[in-house]
């Protein structure tokens, strides 16, 4: 049992599996966006009252959610690399945070488009994009962070205590912000109109959804195979792969 | 051979100590409190019904960004002299020292804030409901900034200019703080119980008091190698 | 089930055209440069180690002749 789990650790074997999956999930990937980008652009019928500003939703909460759910993946592979010593966990949690930060932008920024046509301004502190501003600080922070130090194993380490503190803050600060939302705007129409969704719009959603997590484990899986490269150059299977024989 | 009770106090008199030998370095978070809380009616209006809108706002916000400023100071001396790396290797629980630290930091930085706060209510047209639970809820979340920031400094203690970076990465973790102590102000001012929104706050910063000097010491021994 | 009238319609969106289109277009640029970034990495790591060995195999090479 150990065996396996110490083989799961090894970039080498890493890098051979990952290779092999990853046709199947950039095409699964792009037959989901496509298909759901489609239909939510040209087959979802209009919204009563947005009109057709609305498809932004399409990218906007497929986006939302990866960003916040990468922040977790992040977090977690932090914590597997830093509590077992695995060097490969500490890959994947460098590999996820500049994913995680342009899925946050894309999420912020298609928000703020869509906020124009549907509110008069770009720039609305609801409390769904107050928290992704704060998510995309948090964000920055760890990039900054992995940046500054010398040696990459005290890099990994203290990402991984900040990715842990802010893991815990994420709720606190999600709850806070909507809570704070509520005290000044009671009225205002919410973003999050999943619930009362029709479901001829829904569906695309749905598809859409899915996509972004399949591009989501596709972008994440070559990232650490970059970063895997990166550490391993001085081993004879990397070097093996810079020189076909 | 030293105790736990001696060390932890010991190192509390010591860094006061050192703080109060620059005294001129201890006023800086207060001046900053007080030059950003004097900007405000020059910047936006005198007005003092559109100042009493802002100031449990503003005044907030002042305190955190002095917060922020002096956070520095924490460990950046020690670890310049060397002393936090002796700090580190001593027989003693580093998160006792930890906390020792962020005690002593605190008395000079957050405290001063919160003492200073009433003035500066009074010059922000702060309407007399809200001097009580500003106070409070200032040194309960003075307190929080102090041990959160702890963390974030022990991080980039090593780093070349890490204080840039160390803002960067407290900021959000600052945020829910900023919203509860605020909006307990508000309440007061419009006449409503605060006493939950307090509580919040007194939880949070119980919870950040019993977790934040852990993080902190487990942050310490990976910034110094840095 | 197509709900435009005319490709013309579908480009203009009802006059959210330019925030509809804006949004994807954006979005597809950085999305397809999340996938390729790592692609073109990868192979600039892999080339300069090549090169990096190809040198060190011709000085070893150097070494041996000199040496004979």
């Amino acid at each position: 049992m150990w065996q396996w789990f110490h083989k799961l650790g090894s970039p080498r074997w890493f890098y051979q599996i990952s290779g092999k999956f990853l046709p199947w999930l950039a095409l699964a990937s792009v037959v989901l966006i496509v298909t759901g980008a489609v239909w939510g652009l040209a087959f979802a019928p209009e919204d009563a009252r947005q009109g057709n500003s609305f498809r932004i939703i399409y990218i906007h909460v497929p986006a939302s959610f990866l960003a916040l759910a990468g922040y977790y993946v992040m977090a977690a592979a932090g914590a597997v690399g830093m509590i077992w010593k695995i060097k490969l966990a500490d890959m994947v949690m460098v590999a996820a945070a500049p994913l995680g930060a342009a899925l946050t932008f894309i999420a912020l920024f298609t928000g703020a488009v869509w906020g124009k046509p549907t509110w008069g301004t770009y720039w609305i502190w609801d409390a769904r994009i107050t928290s992704m501003l704060v998510l995309l600080f948090l964000y920055i922070g760890i990039i900054a962070l992995s940046h500054s130090f010398s040696t990459r194993e005290s890099s990994a380490r203290a990402c991984a205590i900040l990715a842990l503190v802010g893991t815990v803050n994420i709720p606190i600060i999600y709850k806070s912000v909507d809570w704070w939302h509520t005290l000044h705007q009671p009225a205002t129409i919410k973003l999050s109109g999943a619930p009362s969704m029709h479901p001829d719009m829904f569906k695309p959603l749905l598809v859409m959804i899915l996509g972004f997590y399949c591009f989501y484990v596709l972008v994440l899986l070559l990232n650490t195979r970059t970063e895997v490269l990166l550490r391993e150059g001085r081993t004879n299977w990397v070097k093996d792969l810079a020189q076909p024989k | 051979m030293t105790t736990l009770k001696g060390a932890f106090f010991g190192l509390i008199l010591r860094d006061l100590s050192v703080a109060l030998r620059h005294r001129g370095d201890l006023l800086n978070p207060l001046f900053f409190f007080l030059i950003v809380a004097t900007l405000v009616p020059l910047g936006i209006s005198p007005e003092s019904a559109r100042l009493a809108a802002m100031a449990p706002g503003m005044i907030w916000i002042s305190a955190l960004l002095a917060t922020l400023l002096a956070l520095d100071d924490l460990f950046q001396a020690d670890f310049a002299d060397g002393s936090l790396v002796q700090l580190v290797l001593s027989p003693q629980p580093l998160w006792l020292l930890v906390l020792a630290k962020i005690i002593a930091h605190w008395l000079v930085t957050g405290f001063p804030v919160v003492l200073f706060s009433p003035l500066l209510g009074l010059m922000l047209s702060l309407p007399k409901e809200g001097f009580l639970p500003l106070l409070l809820g200032l040194v309960l979340g003075t307190s929080v900034f102090s041990l959160l920031g702890a963390v974030g400094a022990a991080l980039t203690v090593a780093l070349h200019k890490g204080s840039a970076l160390l803002s960067l990465l407290v900021m959000p973790l600052y945020v829910p703080v900023l919203i509860f102590g605020t909006s307990a102000v508000q309440r007061a001012i419009d006449g409503m119980s605060y006493g939950g929104v307090m509580a919040l706050l007194a939880a949070a910063s119980g919870f950040t008091l019993l977790v934040a000097p852990f993080a902190a010491a487990g942050a310490l021994k990976v910034g110094i190698n840095g | 089930m197509f709900q435009f009238e005319n490709l013309d319609a579908f480009m203009s969106m009802g006059g959210h055209g330019p925030y509809v289109w804006g949004s994807y277009g954006l979005s597809l640029v950085i999305m397809g440069w999340l996938a390729l970034a790592p692609l073109r990495r990868q192979r600039v790591l892999l080339t300069k180690l090549h090169q990096r060995l190809q040198a060190k195999d011709r000085r070893m090479q150097g070494e041996r002749n000199e040496g004979s």
